[in-house]
């Protein structure tokens, strides 16, 4: 017998391969803002605090083009009902939770890798903490990410809310991957990057907690 | 059925944005036995079935389910409900089958494959089971939400307008499973087709705002 929340996070998978509602706006960001960024770069060399930034710019805007369909999806379609009959709010929240983990993850390695091939004056030095910043900013961004989609799928603009929702929300998780990414191209050892990972679990623990205790009264009402 | 339940509802109330939309309603039932909830159009019985259901909270009141003298938890009562209403969605991107089995193993129910099979044949969709239900028309749909609401054979069924877009085969078909679940569990229907109503033992009139009143038969 599977969990639910493994049953729920299965059934947006094959939902999404089915519908693509929220996979080919991500895909088509990203390879529409890298072309942007690669043309009005051109062979200007742009510092690497610059590039840093530009790097979260794009997974920012692609977390925010895509991840809100897994909720929205689910009130637009009339399941919401469905769901509540199925199974317990967390079971809900922990499957979508997981859903845009995953993925965030594939698209942050897509366009971490054309990043990485097409923009040549971004290098990086450290991979450790490259990596590291990567995999706890994906994380981050997912877990604030799923319970503002919670919150403003019952809103009636849900498409201008979510951004706005989420920039004050995102903002210490952007500042704080934004300084990992620079140290990361700056090659500093990883002790140096040390604090910044401090703050990146906090926020990914934090996010979740509160997740974890207004999940329930998001999701009946 | 192997336990005997108490299913209460305790001065229901529900108030949207300052409209009372129900008061007062209050009524107990027991194992093998079956409620019709009537009312005017926009009286608020499908409010007064979602709040029963546990998918809406009520503004006062509120319901309670005992099996073999103890409480169900509020939380664990979505294991012992099943509902079926027209504005209940199914996901259309997925076929009948797997529909089902999305149900069957969110709710860790324990049916094989054949059991499902069994499901929709009751329903007379066996033949459509790997079709998408976005082809299917609003009585198949419909039909399907049967299945969907007895996969785990809840002792517990609510249905919203039971009969709505089901031809003389498909009204059949809800007649007799409301006659099985009275011998399984409890029933409440909210309609006000006089032969839906026939099914039931008892009645409570949802008009608003005043209180609901509650009637034997």
């Amino acid at each position: 017998m599977s969990s639910p929340v493994i049953v729920v996070f299965l059934k947006d998978i094959r939902s999404e391969l089915r519908t693509r509602y929220a996979l080919n706006a991500l895909i088509m960001f990203v390879i529409t803002t890298l072309s942007i960024i690669l043309f009005s770069i051109g062979n200007e060399n742009a510092s690497q605090e610059v590039l840093s930034g530009v790097l979260w710019i794009i997974i920012f805007f692609s977390s925010m083009s895509g991840l809100s369909r897994t909720f929205v999806s689910e009130e637009e379609r009339g399941t919401v009902m469905t769901l509540q009959l199925l199974a317990r709010p967390l079971h809900i929240y922990f499957g979508k939770l997981l859903f845009n983990i995953v993925l965030m993850f594939l698209i942050n390695i897509l366009s971490v890798s054309l990043y990485l091939v097409l923009i040549s004056s971004f290098i990086v030095r450290s991979y450790d903490i490259f990596a590291l910043t990567i995999l706890l900013g994906t994380l981050g961004l997912a877990s604030a990410a799923t319970i503002i989609a919670a919150i403003i799928a019952k809103a009636n603009n849900k498409g201008t809310l979510f951004p706005v929702l989420s920039f004050p929300i995102l903002l210490p998780l952007m500042l704080t991957v934004i300084n990992a990414t620079r140290l990361a191209v700056d090659g500093a050892p990883l002790v140096d990057a040390v604090s910044e990972f401090q703050v990146l679990v906090s926020y990914i623990i934090v996010m979740v907690t509160v997740s974890y205790i207004v999940f329930d009264y998001i999701w009946k009402e | 059925m192997t336990k005997a339940l108490t299913f209460t509802a305790s001065d229901i109330g529900k108030v949207f944005a300052g409209r009372t939309i129900i008061s007062g309603i209050s009524f107990s039932l027991q194992s093998r036995q079956s409620l019709g909830l009537t009312g005017r159009n926009g009286s608020g019985k499908s409010t007064l079935l979602k709040i029963l259901a546990g998918v809406l909270s009520p503004t006062s009141g509120g319901v309670t389910l005992e099996e073999g003298g103890g409480e169900i938890p509020q939380e664990e009562r979505y294991r012992h409900i099943g509902f079926v209403a027209p504005y209940l969605q199914l996901y259309d991107e997925f076929t009948a089958m797997e529909n089902l089995e999305f149900t069957e193993r969110i709710r860790g129910a324990g049916k094989s494959r054949a059991e499902l099979e069994q499901l929709l044949a009751r329903v007379n969709l066996l033949p459509r089971k790997a079709d998408l239900v976005r082809t299917y028309s609003s009585g198949m749909k419909q039909r399907l939400k049967y299945a969907f609401a007895l996969v785990h054979e809840p002792p517990l069924l609510f249905l919203d307008e039971p009969t709505s877009n089901l031809d003389r085969d498909g009204i059949a078909l809800v007649r007799e499973i409301v006659r099985e679940q009275k011998n399984r569990g409890i029933v409440v229907i909210a309609t006000n087709d006089q032969e839906d109503l026939q099914l039931c033992d008892s009645l409570v009139s949802v008009e608003r705002p005043a209180a609901g009143s509650s009637e034997e038969r």
